[in-house]
């Protein structure tokens, strides 16, 4: 069994014939020697810098710079947004950062490259690169609470490592006819893993597209011969089936980001015609389980992985996870790899896949000048509906659309409170605190408009 | 937000705005929503991407309308209710 970590250097690629399909790029078979040669000739261009923001929305593009820029030592940074103010952040810390995109222009702030057309460089065949288990080769970011970027390390091994079991659980591992569509960007952790890397060290093929509209997922599947599979998100999922999109056989159907309903699933596995599997992982971790969503609650780790609890907390080891991680969501182990997921802990916020804490949101609203206090709130999810957050603010002397400029600033716009209320004090209890219980009942209050 | 009702509104950005107020369950009167103001971003509405997928749902549901990523006038539609509104109608199919 190909295990990454025990081998001193993993090939750029999984074997595969030179000649053999590696990706489709608008309707258009890309070869493994092709992609070859891409890496190779950009890998030239690139500048010496330590470290890269690959903005490039077309996948396969996404994966040649990734690996160009791995063949050249430098680290992929992967920050859970592209504000203005934390790509300011991560120049400070992260010195000769530069941005390599296939848009129009890279943020303000960093020194851009615009991806070159490499369709006429031609090289001889040559072996396929191998590149260091210990290298680092991605740097993934969570929010921590202050709003600071907290850095992940992931290795070359332990990311190869982590897909391919990912792969084989899956049950398509060095299936080189079986081609990935995701609706996820390549940009974060599960399009990372389970769009990009997933093909490069897995064996299957990638679809360069990122479809985002039910009309786009289904003409991405057709443009290409079968047999197909769709990695995406319940928003995705649920917009397909209330669209009742018709779409093109599917042997397999990923999901993840966001907690999926069992009536999704089934309705998902009966709609296309296949099985669904979700997958559950946190950027720490990477992927750590799966299941079939559709007849159990019940997740397994993937190969390697264990899981022990620590008082309430659980916490996995072993594999592609570096030491000893805890999980951010209430957990119930049935064994050392089976387990259930019974929500979030109170403090992390998901939302449509992207993450944050309501610690770093309160600490960016609070840091706005003219906010006197504030603090974000999470109403109780209601079945299949993405929930979005709100927000209390005692300022007097800005109005609601002042304060959500500033934040726009600060956060991704996906965690921007909807609404905003402007209310008079919070509800502080005597030694300072915000109850979840007196929110709550603020939150009904406005709802029912005593306060606006 | 804009509370100009100064802007009259055509039937169908009067119908789509409340559309809209009801598919992303806005806190906010269909009068509020100036019918010539972007609909992303700062000002207007500022929508996001799962508002978009929303906002697309709706419009193959009440309109018959398909949006495309791929559509190179996707700025430009949601550029406004206007825009939305004139999309539609050059495109609708109910």
């Amino acid at each position: 069994m190909p295990v990454a970590q025990t081998m001193q250097a993993v090939p750029l690629l999984h074997r595969r014939h030179p000649d053999s399909i590696f990706a489709w790029q608008g309707g258009k078979a890309i070869s493994a020697q092709r992609f070859l040669t891409d890496v190779l000739s950009l890998a030239e261009k690139l500048p010496a810098n330590p470290y890269v923001l690959n903005l490039c929305a077309d996948r396969y593009r996404f994966a040649v710079v990734f690996s160009a820029a791995m063949l050249r030592g430098q680290i992929s940074l992967l920050p859970p947004n592209h504000t203005p103010d934390l790509i300011n952040r991560l120049k400070q810390c992260y010195h000769g950062l530069y941005c390599v995109t296939d848009g129009a222009n890279g943020p303000a702030a960093l020194q851009t490259i615009i991806y070159p057309d490499l369709s006429g460089i031609n090289l001889p065949k040559s072996a396929m690169p191998e590149i260091p288990a210990s290298q680092v080769a991605a740097i993934v970011f969570t929010s921590g609470s202050t709003g600071d970027p907290m850095p992940n390390e992931k290795t070359w091994g332990a990311i190869s490592r982590s897909v391919t079991v990912e792969a084989m659980r899956l049950g398509i591992f060095d299936r080189g006819d079986l081609t990935l569509l995701g609706t996820v960007p390549a940009q974060h952790m599960y399009g990372f893993e389970s769009t990009v890397l997933i093909a490069m060290q897995g064996g299957v093929r990638l679809h360069a597209a990122k479809p985002f509209f039910p009309a786009d997922i289904s003409e991405s599947l057709q443009e290409i011969p079968g047999p197909r599979a769709l990695v995406t998100t319940p928003v995705h999922l649920r917009a397909l089936i209330t669209n009742k999109t018709a779409l093109p056989k599917l042997e397999l159907i990923v999901c993840a980001t966001a907690p999926l309903s069992r009536e999704l699933a089934v309705q998902a596995e009966e709609l296309f015609g296949s099985p669904l599997q979700e997958i559950y992982g946190f950027t720490e971790a990477g992927q750590i389980a799966s299941r079939r969503t559709a007849i159990t609650d019940e997740w397994h780790t993937l190969e390697g992985l264990a899981l022990h609890q620590k008082g309430e907390t659980a916490y996995v080891s072993g594999g592609h996870v570096v030491g000893e991680l805890p999980l951010n969501d209430i957990t119930e182990l049935h064994s050392e790899t089976t387990f259930l997921l019974h929500g979030r802990t109170a403090d992390l916020i998901n939302i449509a896949g992207k993450r944050t804490s309501l610690a770093s949101l309160n600490h960016q609203l609070n840091s706005i000048e003219g906010v006197k206090d504030g603090v974000f709130f999470m109403p109780e999810e209601k079945a299949g509906e993405t929930s979005r957050l709100t927000a209390f603010v005692v300022a007097a002397e800005l109005s609601g659309s002042e304060i959500l400029s500033a934040l726009r600033q600060r956060m991704d716009a996906i965690f921007l409170p909807r609404p905003l209320h402007i209310v008079d004090t919070l509800p502080r209890n005597s030694t300072g605190k915000l109850t979840r219980d007196s929110l709550e009942k603020l939150f009904q209050q406005c709802n029912k408009g005593q306060i606006k | 937000m804009n509370t100009k009702a100064d802007i009259n509104k055509t039937g169908l950005e009067q119908e789509l705005a409340q559309h809209i107020i009801t598919a992303l369950n806005l806190d906010i009167s269909s009068a509020e929503i100036n019918p010539l103001a972007p609909l992303y971003g700062d000002e207007g509405l500022g929508i996001d991407s799962i508002d978009v997928l929303e906002i697309s749902l709706m419009l193959t549901k009440q309109y018959g309308v398909q949006l495309r990523s791929d559509d190179e006038n996707n700025a430009e539609i949601f550029a406004s209710l206007r825009n939305l509104a004139n999309h539609i109608q050059q495109h609708r199919t109910k």
